[in-house]
């Protein structure tokens, strides 16, 4: 188990190093220029240069490279070229509303992708198997924002069951913060649940016909006991991956979500930081979000061996 | 002796995509208290078909007819609460692959301890410290600690012991142990076969042996059926059965059973030619005719039906001096 870790440890750093590489290259390589979007009506040639010397916009790409690198091992992200705030704290801002949004929207898709999953493996070829299956296919194949621009229409403007925007931090009115969440996070989650949906079904379906269901059944047990205890977790071994997989999805779904939602999450801090050309916070973004990225599924990997116990012991060996 | 099993008339069909399909045909067997049944017969011939039907077991897709009595009560059309309560408690399985019968995600204490608190209402530690009892019974060396391991973590053999413990552990009255030896090692098997030889000895469970292996039969039954495409063709005591075989069947199954057959050193094992055929394909004929040597014209017209007595058989020419094989 410590040898795997460690090698999956020092797959991260090698992945996190190329990701920094590839945003610090591709930052660059966008067409505009942070001094223009900086001075604005002002193209004195004078204060360009002045606004370049400032942010080091300047050096050669290596030293450039190089200050990044250096200040962000440091934990000194830099500052934004627009607001000049700190990076660090406008990210420590804006990570929490995405984060929370992120776990409600897997805890939606969760529960609805594998409850509907179960249910469409044990009622195969009845109506309840149908429906769920058609439900799969509009989650996936009806996109995010066109959902998220009807559920605001309908549910927030003209019934006024949820507000259609805003956010109020989880620590100052945790009832008001939820109520806010409801919506994107439903919206975010609907695609990752007809994912999960299919999944489970497939891998119940597998569960369901394995011999070790049979001697469930030959010892008696509820119903219950054999498919909610005996045939789902095993089930759940796949789930697990297949939501590891998405999450790359669930994190560029949110950049939409809380853009029609109007959330002060990552989302929004990212598609601003792109249009203003601003590095720093681009860079900083996209490392912390290549760094989430990797932890996660890192913890995904651990989650198997919890579920799996034949995992655990080839990890030991 | 009154049975403590007894199965009359039992006939199972299949729905499938191409029409009905005829498994077991009007099966009656009976099982004495502390008896071991043997079913012997090749894969196919509705063995197997016939254990599950006795607790209910068969998919949704089998039709199920006549008769099962467990100490009376019937089982056939019992509702699902009922058969629940009585399979694990009454009549237990266990089955032939020990690699898959087993929960790959649960400790086989958890598994054996779930048929206690589910039956018996034991509390978690309670059922614990039984499974490791149960598991002594069986002859797992270490049981204190083999009661966390995981099934992966355990032989074939010690995993079809795991499933003995689970199946006794409520002490049932019939235990139906469908070709337990078949997927283990021969070296195994023996002491797979001492473990059941003993719980009938210490707990006087009734025992339906389900399994192709004659010499399994020799070892460990007391009385045997035959079965050939559905239908139970032969029936007698053990003893009997071996050294006077009346149905052309089963005289054609010794001959090619290199442990039962008679100077198996010296001389050729006997084949059967031919496949079992479908039960559907000859309603009005003796299924084995087309198989059998000893087929008279009578046979493929007439279906024979069980003789009545200790020694049983269904054949229009029965095999009437001991064979030499």
């Amino acid at each position: 188990m410590k040898r795997y870790l460690l090698s999956r440890l020092w797959q991260s750093v090698v992945t996190l190093i190329l990701a920094t590489i590839v945003v610090f290259a591709g930052v660059r390589a966008l067409p505009g220029d942070p001094a223009l979007a900086l001075a604005g009506e002002d193209r004195d040639p004078e204060s360009l240069r002045a606004i370049r010397e400032q942010y080091g916009l300047d050096d050669s790409l290596l030293v450039q490279f190089w200050q990044f690198v250096s200040h962000a091992a440091r934990g000194d992200l830099g500052r934004s070229i627009r607001t000049g705030e700190p990076v660090g704290s406008m990210i420590a801002g804006a990570l929490p509303v995405t984060i929370e949004l992120s776990i409600l929207a897997i805890l939606v898709a969760s529960v609805i992708g594998v409850g509907a999953g179960v249910v469409a493996a044990v009622r195969r070829g009845r109506p309840a198997e149908w429906a769920a299956n058609a439900l799969a296919l509009l989650g996936l194949s009806v996109p995010n924002f066109w959902l998220g621009l009807m559920a605001i229409l309908y549910l927030s403007v003209a019934l006024g069951l949820f507000p259609a925007s805003g956010f109020v931090p989880f620590f100052s009115n945790p009832i008001d913060n939820l109520h806010h969440l409801v919506l994107p996070a439903l919206i975010l989650g609907t695609g990752l649940a007809a994912v999960i949906m299919r999944q489970t079904r497939s891998s119940m379906l597998d569960a369901l016909s394995a011999d070790y269901i049979r001697t469930a059944e030959a010892k008696g047990l509820s119903p219950r006991a054999v498919i909610g205890k005996h045939a789902l977790r095993n089930s759940l071994i796949v789930v697990v991956t297949i939501v590891g997989l998405q999450l790359g999805a669930l994190i560029s779904g949110a950049v939409v979500t809380e853009r029609i939602f109007a959330l002060p999450g990552f989302g929004k801090l990212t598609v601003d930081a792109v249009f203003q050309r601003d590095y720093p916070v681009i860079q900083a973004v996209v490392l912390v979000t290549a760094t989430a990225y990797i932890v996660i599924n890192l913890l995904v990997d651990l989650l198997y061996s919890v579920i799996d116990p034949r995992i655990r012991v080839r990890g030991d060996a | 002796m009154k049975p403590v099993l007894e199965v009359k008339d039992l006939s199972v069909t299949f729905r499938t995509e191409d029409g009905k399909l005829s498994a077991v045909d009007r099966v009656s067997l009976e099982v004495g208290d502390g008896e071991v049944l043997a079913v012997v017969g090749e894969s196919g011939c509705g063995k197997s078909v016939t254990a599950m039907s006795i607790a209910g077991l068969l998919p949704r897709t089998a039709n199920v007819d006549g008769s099962v009595k467990l100490d009376g009560t019937e089982l056939i059309g019992a509702d699902k609460r009922t058969l629940r309560s009585i399979r694990g408690r009454e009549v237990a399985y266990i089955f032939q692959e020990p690699m898959t019968s087993l929960n790959p995600v649960f400790t086989v204490g958890h598994q054996i301890g779930e048929v206690l608190r589910t039956h018996v209402g034991l509390s978690r530690q309670a059922a614990r410290a039984r499974s490791i009892e149960l598991l002594k019974l069986v002859g797992i060396p270490s049981a204190e600690r083999r009661v966390s391991d995981y099934p992966h973590q355990l032989s074939g053999g010690m995993r079809q012991r795991v499933m003995i413990a689970m199946a006794v552990a409520c002490d049932p009255k019939v235990l139906i142990a469908d070709e337990p030896t078949t997927a283990l090692d021969v070296t195994i098997q023996a002491g797979i076969l001492d473990v059941l030889r003993g719980l009938r000895e210490r707990l006087g469970t009734s025992i339906v042996l389900i399994t192709h292996d004659l010499g399994v039969v020799a070892d460990l039954a007391d009385r045997v059926a035959v079965m050939y495409a559905g239908r139970v063709v032969e029936t007698a005591q053990v003893h009997e059965l071996f050294a006077n075989p009346q149905h052309p069947y089963t005289a054609g199954l010794l001959g090619a059973s290199p442990a039962a057959g008679r100077h198996a050193e010296t001389h050729r094992l006997n084949e059967i030619p031919g496949l079992v055929p479908l039960l559907s394909e000859q309603p009005d004929a003796c299924t084995f005719a087309d198989r059998c040597p000893r087929a008279v014209d009578f046979c493929t017209t007439s279906q024979p039906q069980l003789t009545t007595g200790q020694h049983q058989v269904a054949c229009w020419n029965p095999v009437r001096e001991p064979v030499e094989v």
